[in-house]
């Protein structure tokens, strides 16, 4: 019952400037979305760090399994081709 | 270090009239912020959650901040070369000019969020109305801490509604404290013979049009929170006029402990 | 499928480690390992709460409206670090609520430097100059710990904390330059400091039980002489820049350790004020066990509010 009383968990994003993504700063507890936004505001942008936040419970989050990190992300690792500098351009061949 | 804004006005063209006027105003607004801040920052370490100790010192940070403009903006009026500090620390309680409601003591998390409620309709609506004031000392310092206010009136508001519709206790204790605080509400909007003179020379807004909007504020967030106002309360009044409850003596018993014992010293 | 796993769990766990690789929530990791973060993270956040209540006993008495500012600023950073801790050891399937209450029963520590009583303005000035640049020194190592939630919140701590030294600092050279009263204040809160700072790096490392495991995993990346050592190295000529006696009659530079040798803390003391026998210990506990329980009614409001209003939303959506 006790850990019943506490409030939830959330996550916070923060957008530090116009143009940028909103990148996860850390959490919070609030009783519900708007005070966690408030609380997100007093905790996470005193000192300026923000324009814009974004907050979510952290129960919702749903992650990838690190177990299955090598099955996701290692078949990645041979598609070389896949970035610009696999590619040899001819020296003459200016904004490419 | 200080980044507080500093108001340059021109004086000129002030009658002494009107500069006592303004001068003894700007000091009311200095005094009530400072009171309210000084005693939100009682809870810095004491909230019920530590979010909430976070938004209480944010808030008193803004009102310390804009008293200490205030204040500067007041010596620069008089002119005696008195600094913020002279005016916060070396006045009595008779020279104060704050509503007796801010000097009200924290009592329990709804008390504190009730008085900071009845206060934030008000600044909020009179800090929007001095922005347009002819007098560009208080214009600016009221278009910086209007920003602050207008997240102040969000913060209470919502405190209410949660604690009236809350639970049976919350709803409890929250009405309680609108029993007991709701009869300093009535000296926010009560003129002084200088808030008069100023309204009449367009300075700063006519109180009765606050009022009317601070009603219809307070109306809606009472009926959200299921809250009653008491009916035929006696108003209280007194603060601006430096007649203080005993609250006031105390607290500026510490807010002045040390430039009082340890005079004229730079710390 | 079985050799796809070829090295055991711990293997793997060791081998991020040794190669500087963040360990992340949910990443496999040893029991111990979890058990030591979440001891160490909650003491610290601990720490930053208890450590609210000495300093913020002046905010009502700061002698100026700028100091009353910044002093209230500081202990609401203080707040804000207790808070980015707490949830950085929430990662680790620990809840505030059971970390708060260890705290209450005593089952968990704090920084014992809080349990002294602040009596005088300088108190403030030699918190901020000595205990804020001595948990500088011991946090700053911390921001390459190998736990990742926990050292991205050390990053955002030490971030802030600079400042707060800085303003301690401040506060002593105000008070050194000032007038007579001032200096003494000054010198008699550092007299008072001096001691419990040093004592704020640990016991020795020949006694510091958890010390190696700690460096063997890189929660910890320096051993308490260590770092003692490098802080009286760093306040000596800070004192003897503000013109003050170190309250030390041991201290002496040792040229051929380039260091200062120094005199031996008082283990006595620095253990029963561990064991809660401090002058303030009583007080802390009991300041924050009622700020708990008076707030316990504000908390369960918001939450029924939020359910109420919840369940007045679904309602009307299912209209």
């Amino acid at each position: 019952m006790s850990q019943q009383k506490e409030w939830p968990l959330w996550e916070v994003f923060i957008r530090s400037k116009q143009g940028l993504d909103h990148k996860h700063v850390g959490s919070l507890h609030a009783a519900d979305a708007e005070m966690a936004i408030q609380n997100a505001r007093d905790v996470y942008t005193r000192r300026m760090e923000g324009v814009s936040i974004w907050v979510v419970e952290s129960k919702h989050v749903h992650a990838s399994n690190p177990d299955e990190a090598g099955a996701f992300f290692d078949p990645a690792n041979d598609k070389v081709y896949r970035h610009p500098t696999f590619y040899e351009v001819p020296a003459e061949i200016k904004n490419m | 270090m200080d980044l507080h804004h500093k108001p340059t006005v021109d004086l000129q063209g002030y009658s002494p009239e009107i500069r006592a006027l303004v001068y003894d105003y700007t000091l009311q607004l200095a005094d009530t912020s400072l009171i309210l801040g000084h005693r939100l920052s009682e809870w810095c370490g004491h909230g019920p959650i530590l979010e909430q100790d976070l938004a209480m010192a944010n808030i008193a940070l803004d009102l310390i901040g804009e008293s200490r403009s205030l204040y500067q903006y007041a010596a620069e009026l008089e002119g005696q070369g008195r600094t913020e500090d002279d005016l916060a620390s070396l006045r009595d309680a008779v020279e104060y000019k704050n509503p007796l409601l801010v000097e009200q003591p924290n009592g329990d998390f709804g008390d504190t969020v009730m008085r900071q409620f009845l206060f934030d309709g008000f600044h909020f609506f009179l800090l929007k109305e001095l922005q347009n004031s002819p007098d560009k000392g208080l214009a600016g310092i009221a278009a910086k801490s209007f920003k602050e206010a207008s997240y102040h009136v969000k913060w209470s508001a919502e405190w209410i509604i949660r604690l009236g519709d809350g639970t049976e206790e919350s709803r409890r204790r929250i009405q309680k404290a609108l029993d007991n605080l709701w009869m300093f509400s009535g000296e926010l909007y009560t003129m002084t013979d200088t808030e008069k003179a100023l309204a009449q020379a367009g300075f700063i807004p006519d109180y009765s049009g606050l009022l009317s909007q601070w009603e219809a504020h307070v109306g809606k967030v009472f009926a959200e929170a299921t809250l009653e106002v008491p009916q035929n309360v006696f108003m209280q009044k007194g603060g601006k006029t430096g007649r203080h409850s005993e609250h006031l003596g105390y607290l500026l018993t510490e807010l002045q402990y040390l430039q009082r014992a340890y005079p004229g010293l730079e710390w | 499928m079985e050799t796809i796993i070829e090295k055991s769990l711990e293997e793997a766990f060791e081998e991020k480690i040794a190669k500087e690789i963040r360990i992340e929530p949910k990443d496999w990791m040893p029991e111990q390992y979890r058990k030591t973060l979440v001891r160490q993270i909650s003491q610290h956040a601990h720490s930053e709460i208890v450590g609210m209540l000495p300093e913020g006993n002046w905010i009502t008495r700061a002698p100026s409206l700028k100091r009353k500012a910044i002093l209230l600023s500081k202990v609401q950073d203080e707040a804000g670090h207790g808070l980015y801790l707490y949830s950085a050891a929430e990662t680790l399937g620990t809840s505030r609520d059971q970390m708060i209450a260890d705290l209450h029963s005593g089952k968990a520590k704090y920084s014992s430097i809080f349990n002294y009583p602040t009596l005088s303005w300088a108190d403030i000035g030699a918190i901020g100059w000595l205990v804020d640049g001595a948990a500088i020194m011991n946090q700053v190592p911390l921001i390459r710990t190998s736990y990742g939630p926990y050292a991205r919140a050390m990053v955002r701590v030490c971030k802030e904390e600079s400042f707060h030294q800085r303003q301690g600092f401040e506060i002593m050279m105000s008070l050194c330059n000032g007038a007579p009263a001032q200096k003494k204040m000054a010198q008699e809160a550092f007299n008072r400091w001096w001691w419990p700072t040093l004592m704020m790096f640990g016991p020795k490392d020949a006694e510091s039980p958890n010390t190696e495991q700690s460096m063997r995993w890189k929660i910890k990346r320096f051993t308490n002489d260590e770092l003692r050592q490098r802080f009286v190295d760093m306040m000596v000529p800070q004192a003897e820049f503000l013109g003050l006696t170190v309250p030390d009659k041991d201290l002496k530079w040792n040229e051929a350790k380039n260091g200062y040798d120094f005199g031996d803390v008082d283990w006595e003391e620095f253990w029963n004020v561990v064991k809660g026998n401090g002058p303030c210990n009583k007080d802390r506990i009991n300041t924050r066990v009622k700020a708990y329980e008076e707030g316990a009614w504000v908390r369960e409001a918001a939450l029924a509010h939020a359910q109420k209003r919840a369940a007045r939303e679904a309602a009307n959506q299912a209209k």
